[in-house]
């Protein structure tokens, strides 16, 4: 997939959408004898591999679970530290599941915030007056976009670096998030989106009614596969025409 | 093949009488919730602000207007491109007083009252589309420009033209977070 993620951020830089579509993150699941010969140490919260890389098992990967049941931070999912779990003889041999750690809800909520804050620190240091903020972030494993609409809203895609056609997809999350989002009447606007129509993949089976944003997500990544137009008309976005 | 760089989506169209008769079920609605003109006139008008501040992301959505630099561009852009898209209208724009930013829209034929012969007796001050001037505040409000939006004729009321005028007071801080009303 192409798109790795994407973010939306209100005028106060709240985080209110976010969607991950990352690609199966190489994960590794072994069972292990006592004495465990990786070293483990707790950092922010979680349990990650310090020394001891082998067959797949990286340093700076996390434990995510034990046993088949996820973790939760530092704690098992019976409420025990994993630390002390796996320090235990008693408790081996012990199936454990390595992979790359994944961002908690605050740590994207954080992200989003400081990105909002370094986009105001861009449109600063501008030697010409009235720049625009960040529009794209290059590392060279993907690259962010971030378009900021005359409102104050930004939408964030981390994509590809070789992908192109971003600039357009951003401008139709714009069009779907003002569809889906906004002529929601019981939408608050600055809130966390919540609605169901927004997030949920549901193709309908009366195609006069078509859905959502991953519906709109399906058709977003139609878009930059091929760039070529959607297959499917997003319809549902009816505005009155006078007749 | 390379994907035009904006595409229209369909409009489906809809009967505009049920749009028409729907605004008037609702202004005939609020006269009887509320004894004076100046009650509906301002819940009308706050309709039109809440409305105003979701259209307006809708508007800039499907338009691709850019970032406007004088008072004037933005009222030009207002009368030809934002009632165009919605009523499918075009009112004309005169600049009153360039000093105090003050600019009219004159609309020779406005939908919203096409059934409607005359005010009813005791609610001659009621401004019937104020729905309208809620709208255009609220999304002038989105994109941080504080404006003040009334009715300054109406065919209603007797008048030869229905005239809406805008007073833009003032830029409104973008980067500090304002709660919304």
């Amino acid at each position: 997939m192409a798109i790795f993620s994407v973010y939306v951020v209100n005028k106060a830089g709240g985080l209110i959408y976010q969607l991950d579509s990352y690609a199966p993150r190489a994960e590794a699941e072994k069972t292990f004898s006592y004495p465990l010969d990786l070293l483990l140490k707790l950092h922010d919260e979680r349990v990650l591999v310090a020394f001891g890389q082998r067959d797949g098992i990286r340093v700076g990967h996390a434990v995510l679970a034990i046993n088949g049941m996820d973790v939760n931070g530092k704690y098992t999912a019976d409420g025990k530290e994993v630390l002390e779990y796996l320090a235990n003889p008693a408790n081996y041999p012990v199936s454990i599941r390595f992979g790359r750690p994944r961002l908690t809800s605050n740590e994207k909520l954080m992200l989003a915030s400081m990105f909002h804050s370094l986009f105001a620190i861009g449109s600063q240091l501008s030697p010409e007056q009235g720049s625009s903020g960040i529009e794209m972030l290059e590392t060279d494993t993907f690259k962010l976009h971030c378009f900021q609409t005359l409102t104050g809203i930004k939408f964030v895609v981390l994509a590809d670096p070789r992908q192109a056609g971003i600039d357009s997809l951003l401008r139709k999350i714009y069009e779907i998030y003002s569809d889906f989002a906004l002529k929601n009447p019981f939408y608050s606007l600055e809130m966390p989106i919540r609605a169901s129509l927004f997030t949920q993949p549901s193709w309908a089976p009366d195609p006069s009614w078509c859905g959502c944003f991953a519906g709109g997500r399906r058709q977003l990544y139609w878009l930059h596969k091929s760039l070529q137009p959607p297959r499917r008309l997003c319809s549902s976005c009816n505005a009155w025409q006078w007749c | 093949m390379s994907r035009p760089a904006h595409r229209r989506p369909e409009y489906h169209k809809i009967n505009k009488d049920l749009f028409v008769l729907t605004y008037g079920a609702l202004v005939a609605q609020l006269c009887k919730d509320y004894e004076k003109d100046e009650d509906v006139n301002k819940y009308l008008d706050k309709m039109g602000y809440g409305i105003g501040t979701r259209l307006v992301e809708d508007f800039l959505a499907r338009s691709c207007v850019g970032r406007c630099h004088s008072y004037s561009e933005i009222t030009d852009i207002i009368a030809q491109v934002a009632f165009k898209m919605y009523l499918g209208i075009t009112p004309s724009v005169i600049c009153n007083n360039s000093s105090r930013n003050e600019f009219s829209l004159i609309l020779d034929k406005n939908p919203l009252v096409e059934f409607v012969e005359e005010l009813p007796a005791g609610r001659s001050s009621l401004c019937y589309c104020n729905l309208l001037c809620g709208i255009i505040r609220g999304a002038l409000e989105m994109v941080h420009l504080a404006a003040d939006v009334t009715f300054l004729q109406d065919r209603l009321k007797g008048d030869s033209v229905t005239e809406i005028g805008i007073t833009f007071l003032k830029k409104l801080d973008e980067k500090k977070y304002r709660r919304k009303k």
